[in-house]
């Protein structure tokens, strides 16, 4: 049975979507030309938010430090453009919310050109020296949940990573830019692959790629060189493939016991995306001032695979695809899964965003709601086997504290069991009011 | 001059869907019961379409009478309405009396539905709950079974069929006992090829067991049913049969009679497997199954009863919740706790 379920590598339950990646997977990354306005809010990753090292009115070059990270749990963050700092104060976020951010105007002239020689000797740094560079560097997992890498660097005492796991799964529909990554650097990503294996004393490296990757599958093999312990490992497509504790157990057969991390069955995953800006700040100079973003979906005229600035306005990014075409009705940042939806285009791209995805009337129609059946379909959708009919039923008689008994909180949000619902009942929507409800709510005083 | 930004929703992720719906699962279910309708139209006549036509016309009456007003033509359109009729006049005497069967289609949705609080809030099947209703309301009628219709065509109707509201329904002067019937009070076992293509005595749908098996297969590929529950209740019903005919042979049916026999396939295919009234746990499909099979042949064999499909199926709907509640799926990485 072993052997079997070693074949069919995947992990159990988990959902199919189509995977709409058609649009943009052929399409070869450009870069966005350098437009005026940049944000860089402070908080862009989980955690603490940076804190501010600029004035405005000061002059920031292009990879300049301008917020140094606040806390162990923080990363520190870089000027995308060279230019002027305009004000440091509050902005509209992805999540509607106002919160502290920089903003920056660029230069209409400068170069926007790296100081390349800032590459550092990674070799003779020591592992505590590494951990500092990498959150210095900012880089935080380019996945989508921006979990700031150096934190799964630092292991603690007595735990031995020994496999170090690459997530090139992108399972999220519509996005392609770790497969893009894969294509165009596969150099950079096994250079980034080595440092942080070597780092970790990991004895292998894991690439996992879905298999209706081939192109990436074989480019990536081609580009090992000889003796270099990595492995490509196909995985079957199904969401959410890419989540970490999935990927592990389908690579490893290892199930991550609930609230502990991948590291306490010795294995460290990080993104595609993580890798290669690993590769870039300890070859290359360049901290994480740009990302790889798939601007895609119904509603955009020219999809694209782009090189973007962080900070750049959702709004000039999809000015270079063309615009929106009519009948545009919601714009996700993110995979159509488990992204945010956005209130207004004058959002900025940041660390974590992997996609900007437009959609029109399909996809956005309400929904008519049909009272649960009971059908099970959630249930045998839920990577993590909960049991969502219940805990939607719960949440919707607002007995969130029952639902603790029911696991709530093991719940990743991966939205399997929403988009299995025949009765189109919004239930991982329900799962994160509860939870919320939980996690924020404050006792009321006797 | 500047071009107005779109008015953008903020509709949650996921915003992407597998396509399936509660009114296409139920479309479905009516599609995969059309084989074994068209066939008690074949070997009852005229007299199949009336009665279930009267059954889903008072079940429908129900839902439409009982819904708010702005629900109704909603309720109507998720097509349950239809199926639980349709399910009910499925297990009635071909000459049951028509009024009969549109009170029960009534009663169906009225006290099987609408009055838990509708759709995947009851906890009994409607239909099952509707025949529960007929067969201790009128025992005489519900147990009077007629032969196919045979050479007098299609058009010929039961006299049963046509009796006045409360008044004695007429006996039919032929009557046909049932293969459970005549194994039970005459020992006397009908052949396997007349179980499975139909050639016997029965309620409107329970005669033709491969029609209906058939439609179970197309649920199971279109993913509509919980396939744990039919294939437990089966492989329960067939070994206890088998260890029952260890001790004698001659009294107890045989595993494959007691499948094909009365209304196992029909309650174990579509009655059984109604998500609402069954656990949703997989496990807990497994219990279900189980407990149907061991009651159905417990009633079947030591009951007073020839039949027990409906009682096996009714008493398990009520264990569902606590089935439920103790067949929790093991959390990913937590262990062996049950909850």
């Amino acid at each position: 049975m072993k052997a079997l379920r070693f074949l069919r590598r995947s992990f159990e339950h988990g959902v199919h979507p189509a995977h709409h990646k058609q649009q943009t997977a052929d399409l070869p990354i450009q870069r966005v030309p350098f437009g005026k306005h940049y944000v860089m809010p402070l908080g862009q990753h989980i955690g603490v938010p940076a804190k501010a090292v600029v004035a405005a009115g000061e002059r920031v070059q292009r990879g300049q430090l301008i917020a140094k990270p606040g806390g162990f749990v923080s990363t520190g963050l870089h000027s995308p453009v060279t230019g002027t700092v305009k004000e440091i104060g509050d902005f509209r976020g992805v999540d509607g919310r106002f919160a502290p951010a920089i903003a920056i105007e660029a230069d209409a002239f400068a170069t926007q050109q790296i100081d390349a020689s800032a590459a550092m000797d990674w070799q003779s740094l020591s592992l505590e020296e590494f951990i500092e560079a990498v959150q210095m560097a900012g880089i935080v997992g380019m996945g989508g949940a921006a979990f700031p890498a150096h934190v799964k660097l630092s292991v603690p005492d007595g735990i031995k990573i020994r496999h170090l796991l690459i997530n090139g799964a992108e399972c999220e529909p519509y996005l392609t830019t770790d497969h893009r990554l894969m294509l165009e650097r596969p150099e950079a990503l096994l250079e980034g692959a080595e440092i942080m294996r070597q780092k970790l004393g990991a004895e292998e490296t894991v690439i996992g790629i879905e298999s209706n990757k081939p192109d990436a599958i074989e480019i990536v093999r081609k580009h090992i060189q000889p003796g270099q312990p990595v492995r490509v490992v196909p995985l079957k497509v199904k969401y959410p493939q890419g989540a970490e504790k999935m990927m592990v157990k389908t690579v490893f057969n290892k199930e991550i016991p609930a609230g502990q991390l991948p590291r306490d069955v010795g294995v460290n995953v990080n993104n595609v995306g993580t890798i290669v800006a690993i590769a870039d700040y300890f070859l290359r100079g360049m901290p994480l001032i740009e990302r790889v973003v798939t601007v895609a979906g119904p509603g955009v005229t020219y999809p694209a695979n782009l090189i973007v600035p962080l900070g750049t306005p959702v709004r000039d990014v999809v000015k270079f695809c063309g615009g929106l075409k009519s009948g545009t009705r919601e714009i996700i940042m993110g995979g159509p899964m488990m992204g945010r939806p956005i209130a207004s285009l004058d959002v900025p791209i940041l660390k974590g965003c992997s996609g900007v995805l437009v959609f029109t009337e399909k996809q956005t129609s309400r929904r008519k709601e049909y009272p649960c059946i009971s059908c099970g379909r959630c249930l045998e959708a839920c990577p993590y086997f909960l049991n969502p009919s219940r805990l939607a039923r719960l949440s919707k008689s607002r007995m969130f504290d029952e639902m603790k008994a029911y696991n709530v909180f093991d719940c990743v949000e991966c939205g399997c069991c929403t988009f299995a619902c025949p009765s189109n009942i919004p239930i991982v929507q329900l799962i994160r009011t509860a939870k919320d409800d939980l996690t924020h709510r404050k006792e009321p005083d006797a | 001059m500047k071009k107005r930004d779109p008015d953008l929703l903020l509709f949650h992720a996921p915003l992407l869907r597998q396509g399936m719906t509660t009114p296409k699962a139920m479309r479905d279910v009516l599609y995969a019961l059309a084989p074994a309708t068209a066939a008690s139209l074949w070997f009852f006549g005229i007299s199949a379409v009336l009665i279930l036509s009267t059954c889903i016309a008072g079940a429908v009456l129900a839902e439409w009478l009982f819904a708010s007003e702005d629900a109704r033509g909603e309720s109507l359109r998720d097509a349950s309405g239809i199926l639980t009729g349709l399910l009910l006049g499925l297990t009635l005497p071909p000459g049951l009396p028509l009024w009969m069967a549109f009170l029960g289609g009534f009663v169906s949705i009225a006290l099987g539905k609408v009055i838990w609080g509708g759709l995947g809030h009851n906890l009994f099947n409607p239909a099952l709950l509707g025949r529960a209703f007929l067969l201790a309301t009128f025992p005489i009628a519900m147990t009077t079974w007629v032969p196919a219709v045979g050479d007098s065509g299609f058009f010929s109707i039961y006299s049963g069929n046509l009796a006045l509201p409360f008044m004695q329904a007429p006996i039919d002067g032929m009557t046909a006992a049932t293969p459970l019937g005549m194994l039970k009070f005459d020992q006397e076992v009908t052949p396997l090829a007349n179980l499975m293509f139909g050639k016997t005595g029965g309620s409107l749908g329970e005669t033709s067991g491969l029609l209906l098996l058939l439609g179970g297969v197309y649920l199971w590929i279109k993913r509509d049913l919980d396939w744990r529950i039919p294939t437990s209740i089966l492989i329960t019903v067939m070994v206890f049969s088998a260890v029952l005919g260890l001790f004698d042979a001659a009294r107890f049916p045989t595993p494959l009679f007691s499948v094909f026999s009365g209304g196992l396939l029909l309650g174990a295919i579509y009655m059984a497997t109604d998500p609402v009234t069954s656990p949703v746990t997989p496990r807990g499909a497994w219990i279900f199954g189980i407990g149907v099979g061991v009651l159905v042949i417990l009633i079947r064999v030591f009951g007073g009863l020839p039949e027990g499909v409906m009682y096996a199926i009714l008493l398990m709907n009520a264990a569902t919740p606590l089935i439920d509640r103790y067949t929790q799926p093991r959390v990913f990485g937590r262990g062996t706790e049950s909850k």
